[in-house]
């Protein structure tokens, strides 16, 4: 695998930190006019989550890791893996565990298309689109002619999340949310 | 992945007028003063020896000669004028330095640089805050001793610490592994950044001066307190380097042995040797008059003007989009 010398470090390279894939969010180049250069950066290591500061003289370097972001169609559970399908017409399938789905697990959606990241080749994450369309299963009778109020109320998703919506939403109707706030955004008009 | 160049500058039009009008300014201040400007070359024959410094290699092919280097300052160059009998100089130069590259480094930049026959280093920082208060409308610096700075924040003595002290020192920012070949200067040069730097400055500018002999480069050196420090000073403020300057060397013989000291150290840290520039020995031969010598940053110094953080906001043209 490739390595990348402190001069090469930006943000978003993916490199090994003892022995964790992590991505560089910060680089800070420091230097005396007549001394040794330092790189003061921040990471964040992939498997934990947990953000890093580490300081490196100029010149060291870190290995490269192997982490790719790839698009792939969420297919079904069994209960202990999410499996995944690669959209490139390989067919290709990732099973992802619990720790790689994490917080995207109430997102997921069949046949719904998700960023699978790859560590050597196994799923480590799972990030879900910035917005997802999904079914009203189950809330408080909608209030007809009341759409002008403010007030909210929870409404159970066809995947299990529960988001506040507006009074006059119904079972049955497809909303628009937004994953990263887990916000309601808008009512999908029905086909 | 290939992104598209971006054409448009990354510094607003007002950074620009500021930045020609600080040069009206610095011309004016040593027109006043009787300061002959000069240009030296850009593009000399050697590097600096300076194992901190990478100079950076050119192709050139030009006459009998090939190679050359795209100088990290004017200073040799400006010393062989000095030589001459010319008096007091002064230059606004680009120099440039390979690697470095951050919010507050960019490998080409505008440095101002100058030398005041018969001037010590006391009577030059006088000088340099003439002309960066009379700039910035600040307060005048305090003089603060390298070692009283070093004692203070990062509670260490620089010269009385054994290496095995200042290591340890620094084991909150690197592992073992990583001190074991960075040496003295570097651990000084490591909590001078990180514990000293970011509190230097922050009411009024400071001056640093009486640097660790093994931190001279191109300064005389004294005998003060029972240790060797050199007549070094560097100006700080809100936390920034501004500019290093000397009570200059002279003498041409302790000045070789600098240079063989600085490819030695070189040759230990895998770093290629960079030949001795003999037409600047030449001139120290013939006798460089006593004189003092500053470098200043200039887009720094127009950084802290506009107060930003980003050396980008003060260059038209950055390296990323050079």
């Amino acid at each position: 695998m490739a390595s990348y010398s402190t001069n090469e470090f930006r943000g978003g390279l993916k490199v090994l930190l003892d022995g964790d894939p992590c991505i560089i969010l910060e680089n800070e180049f420091v230097k005396p006019g007549k001394g040794q250069a330092f790189n003061r950066v921040k990471l964040r290591n992939l498997m934990s989550n947990r953000v890093w500061e580490r300081t490196f003289k100029s010149g060291e370097s870190l290995e490269a890791a192997d982490v790719i972001d790839q698009d792939m169609e969420y297919l079904y559970t069994d209960g202990e893996f999410w499996h995944f399908m690669l959209t490139d017409g390989s067919f290709e399938q990732y099973p992802a565990d619990a720790k790689a789905v994490g917080d995207a697990l109430k997102w997921l959606k069949e046949q719904d298309v998700y960023t699978v990241t790859l560590y050597n080749g196994s799923p480590l994450s799972v990030t879900p689109p910035n917005f997802v369309e999904l079914e009203v299963v189950d809330t408080d009778p909608g209030m007809k002619g009341d759409t002008a109020q403010g007030g909210s109320k929870p409404a159970t998703l066809s995947t299990g999340a529960v988001v506040n919506v507006p009074l006059f939403i119904t079972i049955g109707e497809v909303l628009k949310v937004d994953t990263r706030s887990g916000e309601y955004v808008s009512r999908v008009k029905s086909s | 992945m290939t992104r598209e160049p971006v054409w448009q500058p990354s510094a607003a039009q007002a950074a620009l007028k500021s930045r020609a009008q600080q040069l009206a300014f610095v011309r004016g201040f040593f027109a006043q003063r009787g300061v002959l400007e000069v240009e030296t070359p850009v593009l000399g024959r050697c590097g600096v020896t300076d194992v901190n410094l990478d100079g950076i290699h050119a192709q050139v092919s030009a006459g009998s000669r090939t190679g050359g280097w795209l100088q990290t300052s004017p200073e040799y160059h400006m010393k062989r004028l000095l030589a001459t009998g010319c008096g007091s100089i002064y230059q606004v130069s680009r120099v440039f330095r390979n690697g470095e590259q951050g919010r507050r480094h960019n490998p080409e930049f505008s440095m101002l640089e100058w030398y005041r026959v018969g001037f010590d280093d006391v009577a030059l920082m006088e000088e340099v805050s003439d002309l960066v208060c009379g700039w910035l409308g600040c307060q005048r610096p305090v003089i603060i001793q390298y070692r009283d700075a070093l004692e203070r924040w990062a509670g260490i003595d620089p010269f009385s610490a054994t290496d095995r002290e200042l290591m340890r020192r620094c084991e909150q920012w690197l592992d073992t592994e990583q001190l074991a070949d960075l040496g003295r200067d570097g651990c000084l040069d490591l909590l001078m950044s990180f514990a000293v730097e970011p509190n230097l400055g922050l009411d009024r500018p400071v001056f640093i001066t009486g640097y660790p002999a093994s931190q001279a480069s191109l300064a005389r050196i004294s005998r003060s307190d029972g240790y060797e420090a050199a007549h070094r000073f560097e100006l700080y403020i809100d936390g920034l380097e501004l500019c290093n300057g000397y009570w200059e060397l002279t003498d041409p013989k302790e000045q070789r042995l600098r240079f063989e000291a600085d490819n030695e150290l070189r040759r230990r840290s895998g770093k290629p040797e960079m030949a001795v520039d003999e037409a600047f020995l030449n001139a120290l031969d013939q006798g460089l008059p006593g004189c003092a010598g500053v470098a200043l940053g200039l887009d720094r110094l127009l950084m802290l003007k506009l107060g930003v953080q980003d050396i980008g906001e003060v260059l038209a043209f950055p390296f990323e989009r050079a």
